[in-house]
């Protein structure tokens, strides 16, 4: 029996700058979430996940999280992630800045 | 004000190079992140939404100039320029990089400050009222006995894994500045036979399960303070609950076992610990007293104040709001607004940080302070001296007259930075500061706290504001709750939940239409939010809140 599966992204944190990253499909860990390899299949989040998990000195608090396709690549579902793709909403510090 | 002894200096600079060590290790691969964690944690570092944060100690929130100055420059050399003053007199750098924080807090000791403790389930950075020294209403300087207890809490080998963290606040005055009712142990002076001493409030504090604080002894003389601290948190060590964060706190503690099992438990461990104490901590403490005394106060004439007052109404309007008594004949206490309408609660850029340094380092006998409620204050200044520091105040966007007022709110970093919010908390207090300075009606509607959380731990102190406002994150949607009712003082009661939340576009209309409603609710331009409130009940503030479901009802 097939359910349905929300579409995931592999995120993080860097640990040297502590910025927010996104895993990419050819191992790269993405400054811009539209870069990101979004993982429609429950079987291959799991072992993208654990791929992150272990990139234990490159990042850090490694995660799935729900994402949709969008024109541009992957875009984020719930407003924390969004957060995550821009920075503060007070300043235009964070990733805005480059945006 | 206090310095470092020989003792402190090598403490804190030893930690510095341990945690070099132990940066260079995460670094270079040696130490994992479940290793490298809870060392971070014990020296004030952070991983939040976006970038490392590094939360810094300001004890008892006291700060000399040079300390003053070197947080501006921490914040120009390694951070963006800025720093935000915290809920419980911390500053946090919201940008440092991994590699630079050793660096950091190694400037930090060249001041005589350090992270240590400000994170983990340890006893965290001692509060304390932020007029101390200076106020009118002060019945001895609470900031030797705080010290006193960081001292005694730094590194203190049986508490450095409690159950959770632990919060201590300290006034030496019987009006409360320091929210003691809201912290796990709470310490108001008071007077017994002309001795002065403490009420002993423990188990008080907000998050997920709010308790204002309970008295467990009515006076406790000065000299036993320690040890009946020690006594306090030494129980709360052994029988606070591990098996659950969320009841791990003393107040939940306090609950289960009832105060009077609890407080029997805490005098028959005081007998041991008083024992122990051999009154060297008394002998420490006379020598921070020392450290203690206040400057030499000056006698000068007022004329030029009074003058001032008369011929500029934007000064008198801030000498009318930002001002408080000072027990010196001539002196005021400034609180300088970090609230500028529209700008960050409590973000102070490096250039303020050194013209707020410079003026206390020229009028204000080298002292600064940072309070709770996220403003900066100079606690002795001469009044005649209040006109030249006015247009100091002024040229650094330093002189917003708004103290106590609806725009002076107290609001966490919420989901703009933290990683345990719920919902953003910074935009919704700048909508309504500037949204209220829009309509011109601050002055008239008069005292009024209004506090934000971006989630339920509280650190807005939304429980305690007269208006609270609590961020929630509803099925994917930001929604804030509000409640009315809350004093934070030694009245301090909990707010009364209005009613359903509403989303992030309702909410500042929403607290419109309350503070609307106040004003036609009170019974005269004296009668204050909070006094109304208790008058009237929570009723007609729900009806002016929800007016449709009122409608409805009705029909």
């Amino acid at each position: 029996m097939s359910r349905s599966f929300t579409p995931k992204v592999v995120t993080a944190n860097a640990l040297l700058e502590g910025d927010a990253v996104w895993l990419t499909e050819d191992d790269r860990w993405t400054r811009d979430m539209a870069q990101a390899e979004l993982i429609e299949d429950e079987a291959h989040a799991d072992i993208r996940l654990l791929f992150g998990a272990a990139q234990r000195n490159t990042v850090v608090g490694v995660y799935l999280v729900d994402a949709r396709r969008g024109p541009h690549g992957p875009e984020p579902v719930h407003f924390r992630e969004e957060f995550r793709t821009r920075g503060p909403s007070n300043y235009a510090h964070g990733k805005q800045v480059e945006l | 004000m206090y310095v470092y002894n020989d003792f402190d200096e090598s403490f804190v600079r030893e930690r510095v190079a341990q945690f070099r060590a132990q940066v260079d290790r995460r670094i270079d691969g040696s130490l994992t992140e479940d290793e490298f964690r809870p060392l971070r944690l014990m020296n004030g570092l952070y991983l939040q939404l976006h970038a490392y944060m590094l939360r810094v100690a300001i004890p008892y929130g006291t700060l000399n100039v040079a300390q003053m100055r070197q947080l501006a420059y921490i914040a120009d050399r390694w951070d963006k320029g800025y720093g935000h003053w915290t809920t419980r007199q911390n500053i946090q750098y919201n940008w440092p990089l991994l590699a630079d924080v050793p660096d950091m807090l190694a400037a930090l000791a060249d001041v005589g400050m350090h992270a240590i403790q400000t994170s983990g389930n340890t006893i965290r950075n001692v509060t304390a009222d932020h007029f101390a020294g200076a106020a009118a209403d002060e019945i001895e300087d609470p900031r030797p006995v705080a010290e006193l207890l960081r001292q005694w809490s730094t590194d203190h080998p049986e508490f450095q894994f409690l159950p959770r963290k632990f919060k201590i606040a300290v006034t030496g005055s019987p009006n409360d500045r320091a929210v003691t009712k809201a912290h796990d142990i709470g310490l108001r002076m008071i007077t017994r036979d002309g001795e002065a001493g403490f009420e002993v409030i423990v188990g008080g504090g907000l998050g997920r399960t709010p308790m204002i604080g309970k008295v467990i002894r009515e006076f406790l003389p000065k000299a036993d303070l320690l040890p009946y601290c020690e006594a306090i948190v030494s129980v709360y060590n052994v029988l606070g609950r591990r098996d659950n964060k969320y009841k791990a706190r003393i107040k939940i503690t306090v609950f289960e076992n009832g105060l009077d099992v609890f407080r029997d438990l805490v005098e028959a461990k005081f007998r041991d610990t008083r024992a122990a104490f051999t009154g060297v901590d008394q002998e420490i403490l006379k020598t921070i007293e020392a450290q203690f005394t206040p400057p030499s106060f000056r006698t000068a004439s007022l004329d030029g104040f009074e003058a001032a007052r008369l011929a500029n109404p934007a000064f008198r309007s801030w000498t009318d709001t930002n001002l408080a008594d000072h027990k010196a004949p001539g002196y005021a206490i400034v609180s300088v607004s970090i609230k500028k309408h529209g700008a960050t609660p409590g973000d102070c850029s490096s250039d303020q940080m050194r013209v707020l340094a410079d003026i206390a380092e020229t009028y204000g006998h080298g002292e600064l302070r940072i309070s709770h409620e996220q403003n900066v204050i100079l606690p002795h200044v001469h009044k005649s001296d209040l006109p030249a520091i006015y247009q100091a105040l002024r040229s650094a966007d330093l002189a917003t007259a708004n103290i106590g007022l609806i725009s002076d709110i107290i609001a966490c970093p919420g989901m703009d930075y933290c990683a345990l919010a719920t919902a953003r908390s910074i935009p919704i207090a700048q909508e309504i500061a500037v949204r209220f300075d829009e309509l011109k009606l601050e002055h008239e509607v008069g005292p009024l706290k209004i506090k934000i959380s971006g989630c339920i731990n509280a650190c807005g102190h939304h429980h305690v504001g007269h208006i609270g406002i609590l961020g929630l994150d509803r099925a994917g949607v930001e929604n804030y709750q509000v409640t009315i009712g809350g004093d934070h003082t030694e009245t301090a009661v909990i707010g009364d939940r209005a009613g359903p939340g509403f989303s992030a576009e309702e909410i500042v209309p929403a607290i419109e239409r309350l503070v609307l409603g106040y004003l036609d609710l009170r019974l005269n331009q004296e009668e204050t939010f909070i006094d109304t409130f208790r008058r009237l009940g929570i009723e007609p503030f729900k009806a002016v809140l929800y007016p449709v479901l009122e409608k409805s009802d009705a029909a």
